[in-house]
């Protein structure tokens, strides 16, 4: 991975009368209740995550949890109150308002967790909305508008007004629109919350072809852990405005390092997470075949169930990288951990 | 002497407010009392014309001064010259006068037929009837020039309020320093007078058409600028956000993003300028602007009843088919064409009334009734409902009817109270509309209501003020008496309620001048006529607040009340009436600011109150003692509204609601 595309540093974000002299008062260690007893609401408390170029960070956490918060401050839709946000290496707080809209118009997009959909213009409009600010010429933003709008399922209802669609077809609009300027840097609030269970599947599909196509740079917040699981490089726990922890889902859930993520992650079937490479320990050789690196537990089970060896030789891409404990994964399999 | 009672209520803060009140009102009817015995000193009783500052000669001074030195008076006039163009265009086209660019009239018959499309647009078939309806009647019954008169202000008046109104909103919003500037300046002018708006219109614009339209612009312009701020703050959140991560510059944000999704409020400021212009401009006939309410005034003078009548109609219809149409389009919302919808369908309104305007020009170059109605055409039946209501009037029953109320009113309730009024001690009134706030509203309010009507005291118009007061309070009372009865009535069943909320609704859309018309009608020109007017007027908000209020009790509330074995009247007594209290206050207030504008209107019909003084202004150029006289007025009406308010606040929130 290169240098980072999104690069926060002690980000704090303070909802209040005077936030930023309350920051400079503020004793370290003060709880969020603490904060909120002083007439404070943390939305962001102390915040440090990287997200390289090309990465899918998810972005997970109970309600007013201060998801939505961080992102918007990723955006700058908030003034932090404390820390500081680089993206693409400017430190984003700095800019004019003038290179703010540049970077906006041309880098980043953002859906909205309830839409944000302009209730006067058509759907047509609404996405061709950005390339409008932009000064496009009308054929141009109508021909890409059309794309995008197809590309979301909607061609057809491009004269619709915003109140006579559903709510799924007015996130898809949303996201369409967030799209028309086919951005680098991709900020979705729930993109998928009011999709029904199939189209939702079709919309994740779709979006990791583009993923892989285009390589752009994610940050998706989302309360459904399947969804984190099929589309997160990382996954960011969130509580109280803090990030509890940011790693691989296969390292949550085998070694959450907050008691608040180990019970968040318990529910969760680790087989269907943990990998064949993150168990293999390197330098053990194990013997006979090897299974992949990239295979879940789950999708072993039953090689596991049935083999007799001890060690099973993991490969990357052909290239053998350890081996896995057999009697471990099968307690995986068995949530016997 | 003012002083004393602010002294009195501010250092004596550990006495409860009920004893303090109760103290002061025992020292005013003292006060009284000893004048009755003739033992009080005359300077109490009326403040000595010795200490009466010259208010209107500071104010003429500082008048002319901004007026003569500071070239305001040449700066109007430019404006003048520039809105005159207009202004006289407009008369052209609506009415033929020999002006730029000299194409009119218009025929009315095209007129009509384009207003009954746009109806049909806005809101069907009824719609297109009402409002070509409307302006058939006018042209049929011989109206059409002066009611054009009045529309071709009315233009040029609405939209220069609205862009007015629009720009001041979003420059309010977009600066809180001068919102908070502007905010009392706004309150202050939506209680002046009107009055107080024609005569400077007059001494800085021109006489006529001109000072018509810019009392009447001014007059519309607060409402605009409340509604353009409230809707500018509605936005929500999440649609301003995705204007900025579109890269939307400010201006970019405004004109694409702010005011569209605010449109709604935007346009039912629309809908509040033009009600407003529209009474305004009927009330411009107290400066000589021809028009509607010129001619009502001319005939109701004479008492021609028929032809008022009539006139009457052709305002209140306008009024109707104006608040409608603009009503309708607050609702009206786009709706998509489908795919490959070919372009005369898209357009499908626009071209009906280009269709309709050329083809009734054209045949009217033909026919020429339908291009002109001439006076000997028109149905006009003036002289036939003068007779039928002479008629009618002459009959015993109706005459007996009709002179026992106005004996009654004038011998046992009327003439009683005002002179009550008059013989109560200066410093005693204050004492007492002082005690009334504090124990009905608080601290605060009983300085502020001393000072505002010591301020009154201190003008010299202290016998005029209290006849006017007397006036106001007079008629509510009455409207009081038969307007919450009727509400409750009405609220009875949810049908009959709407049915009353939507005749409320339409007589409110009436400008002021036709509630005259009946009180006239029936007491002729007399000060029966002037309470009777004020009564019918106030009575509207009354009723429509007290169903509302009735309407919006909780319903888990009656129900409790049901499930307690109450009857209708304990129910009625105990838990409706008592949480419909706040909401039927705010109607209280309202009635009570619609009598202190009908009062000064009904002062055409001779009064001796400050109404009558403020016509004799407007003959004049009086500017600083129309100022005073306004003055007078928007401080007593300032005085009820802040200790009704404060009241129904305090109230609702002791009670929960909201
Ligand atoms: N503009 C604001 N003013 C004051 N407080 C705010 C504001 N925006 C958010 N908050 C507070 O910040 C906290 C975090 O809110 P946020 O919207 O980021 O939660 P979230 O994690 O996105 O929740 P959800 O899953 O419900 O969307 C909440 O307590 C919220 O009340
Ligand atoms: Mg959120």
């Amino acid at each position: 991975m290169g240098s980072p595309v999104i690069s926060a540093r002690n980000v704090w974000k303070i909802f209040g009368k005077d936030p930023v002299g309350y920051l400079k008062t503020l004793q370290p260690g003060r709880s969020f209740e603490d904060i909120r007893a002083d007439g404070y609401i943390a939305g962001v408390r102390d915040v440090s995550l990287d997200v390289a170029r090309g990465e899918m960070l998810v972005i997970m956490g109970l309600s007013g949890s201060g998801k939505s918060t961080l992102v918007r401050c990723f955006s700058r839709l908030h003034e932090i109150t404390g820390g500081s946000i680089e993206v693409d290496g400017q430190i984003i707080g700095d800019l004019s308002e003038k290179d703010l809209i540049e970077l906006r118009r041309n880098k980043m997009g953002m859906v909205f967790q309830s839409f944000g959909l302009l209730p006067h213009r058509t759907v047509l409009d609404n996405v061709a909305f950005p390339l409008e600010m932009r000064g496009q010429d009308r054929h141009t933003r109508r021909k890409r508008a059309l794309e995008v709008i197809e590309l979301v399922g909607l061609a057809g209802r491009e004269d619709y007004f915003p109140r006579e669609l559903s709510g799924g077809q007015q996130q898809r609009v949303g996201i369409a629109r967030s799209l028309a300027i086919e951005p680098d840097i991709w900020f979705l609030d729930e993109p998928f919350s009011a999709l029904d269970p199939l189209i939702r599947r079709e919309m994740q599909d779709e979006f990791l072809r583009l993923q892989a196509m285009l390589g752009k740079t994610i940050v998706f917040i989302t309360h459904d852990f399947d969804e984190a699981l099929r589309l997160a490089d990382r996954i960011a726990i969130m509580k109280d405005g803090a990030v509890e922890q940011c790693d691989t889902p296969d390292q949550i859930v085998m070694n959450p390092t907050t008691d608040y993520v180990a019970k968040f992650t318990e529910e969760i079937d680790k087989a269907r997470v943990v990998h064949a490479g993150v168990l293999a320990r390197a330098g053990v050789a194990g013997e006979g075949q090897p299974v992949e690196a990239g295979a879940t537990v789950q999708q072993l089970a039953r090689l596991l169930v049935n083999d007799s060896r001890d060690l099973i030789p993991v490969a990357d891409k052909g290239q053998v990288i350890g081996a896995l404990d057999r009697q471990g994964a099968l307690d995986i399999l068995l949530k016997a951990s | 002497m003012t002083a004393t009672t602010t002294e009195a209520a501010t250092t004596a803060p550990a006495l409860p407010r009920k004893t303090l009140g109760l103290a002061m009102i025992g020292l005013a009817v003292a006060m009284t009392l000893l004048h009755y015995v003739g033992l009080l000193p005359a300077w109490l009783h009326r403040l000595p014309e010795a200490i009466i500052p010259p208010f209107a000669t500071w104010l003429d001074a500082i008048f002319n001064f901004v007026k003569d030195d500071l070239g305001l008076l040449a700066l109007t006039r430019l404006l003048t010259d520039g809105l005159e163009v207009v202004l006289d265009a407009t008369a052209n086209l609506l009415f033929g006068k020999r002006r730029w660019p000299n194409i009119g009239p218009i025929p009315w018959s095209a007129i009509a037929a384009m207003a009954a499309v746009v109806g049909y647009y806005l809101g069907g078939w009824r719609m297109a009837l009402l409002a070509g309806g409307t302006f058939v009647w006018t042209a049929m019954i011989g109206q059409w020039d002066i009611a054009m008169q009045t529309m071709s202000v009315l233009v040029v008046a609405a939209p220069l309020a609205f862009v007015i109104g629009l720009v001041l909103g979003i420059t309010a919003w977009k600066s809180p320093s001068f919102d908070a500037v502007l905010r009392p300046v706004l309150a202050v002018l939506q209680t002046l007078p009107f009055f107080t708006y024609l005569l400077p219109a007059v001494i800085f614009f021109k006489v006529g058409p001109t000072a018509g339209a810019v009392a009447t612009t001014v007059y519309a312009i607060p409402p605009m600028i409340l509604m353009t701020t409230l809707g500018l703050q509605k936005v929500s959140p999440e649609v301003v956000e995705a204007g900025k991560m579109s890269g939307c510059t400010r201006w970019q944000m405004l004109r694409h993003v702010y005011i569209p999704a605010a449109r709604t409020e935007i346009l039912v400021g629309v809908n509040q300028v033009i009600m407003l212009c529209l009474a305004m401009v009927v009330l411009t006939a107290f400066i000589g602007m021809p028009g509607l309410g010129a001619k009502l005034l001319a005939m109701m003078g004479s008492f021609k009843i028929g032809r008022s009548f009539e006139i009457g109609v052709t305002i209140v219809l306008l009024a109707v088919t104006l608040d409608r149409m603009s009503k309708a389009w607050v609702v009206k919302l786009p709706e998509h064409f489908e795919r490959g919808t070919p372009f005369w369908i898209r357009h499908k309104f626009l071209l009906m009334a280009i269709g309709a305007f050329v083809g009734f020009t054209l045949i009217a170059q033909f026919v020429p009734i339908l291009s002109e109605v001439g006076r000997k055409q028109s149905w006009s039946q003036g002289k036939e409902i003068d007779t039928l209501i002479k008629n009618f009037l002459a009959i015993d029953l109706v005459q007996s009817i009709t002179n026992s109320i106005r004996y009654v009113l004038n011998i046992w309730v009327l003439n009683p109270l005002r002179d009550f009024m008059l013989s109560i001690p200066t410093v005693a009134f204050v004492l007492l509309v002082s005690a009334a706030a504090l124990l009905v509203a608080g601290r605060r309010e009983a300085v502020l209501a001393a000072v505002f009507f010591g301020l009154v005291a201190l003008t010299g118009w202290w016998d005029r003020s209290v006849i006017t007061l007397y006036s106001v309070l007079a008629a509510v009372s009455i409207a009081l008496l038969l307007g919450v009865p009727i509400g409750i009535v009405a609220a009875r069943k949810e049908k009959t309620a709407n049915a009353v909320l939507l005749a409320c609704d339409t007589a409110q859309t009436f400008p002021s001048f036709i509630y005259l018309i009946p009180a006239i009608m029936l007491f002729g020109i007399t000060a029966t006529s002037v309470v009777m007017s004020i009564l019918i007027f106030s009575m509207v908000p009354l009723v429509r607040y007290t169903i509302e209020g009735l309407r919006n009790v909780p319903d888990e509330m009656t129900e409790a009340a049901d499930m307690s074995g109450a009857t209708r009247m304990q129910k009625l007594w105990n838990v409706q009436l008592p949480l419909a209290l706040p909401t039927m206050a705010v109607g209280f207030n309202q009635a009570i600011m619609f009598a202190f504008f009908m009062v000064i209107i009904a002062a055409f019909i001779g009064t001796q109150d400050l109404g009558q003084e403020l016509q004799r202004t407007l003959a004049g150029t009086d500017l600083g003692k129309n100022f005073v006289l306004g003055i007078c007025v928007t401080l007593m009406a300032l005085t009820f509204d802040m200790v009704i308010m404060k009241w129904a606040d305090d109230k609702k929130a002791r009670l929960g609601l909201n």
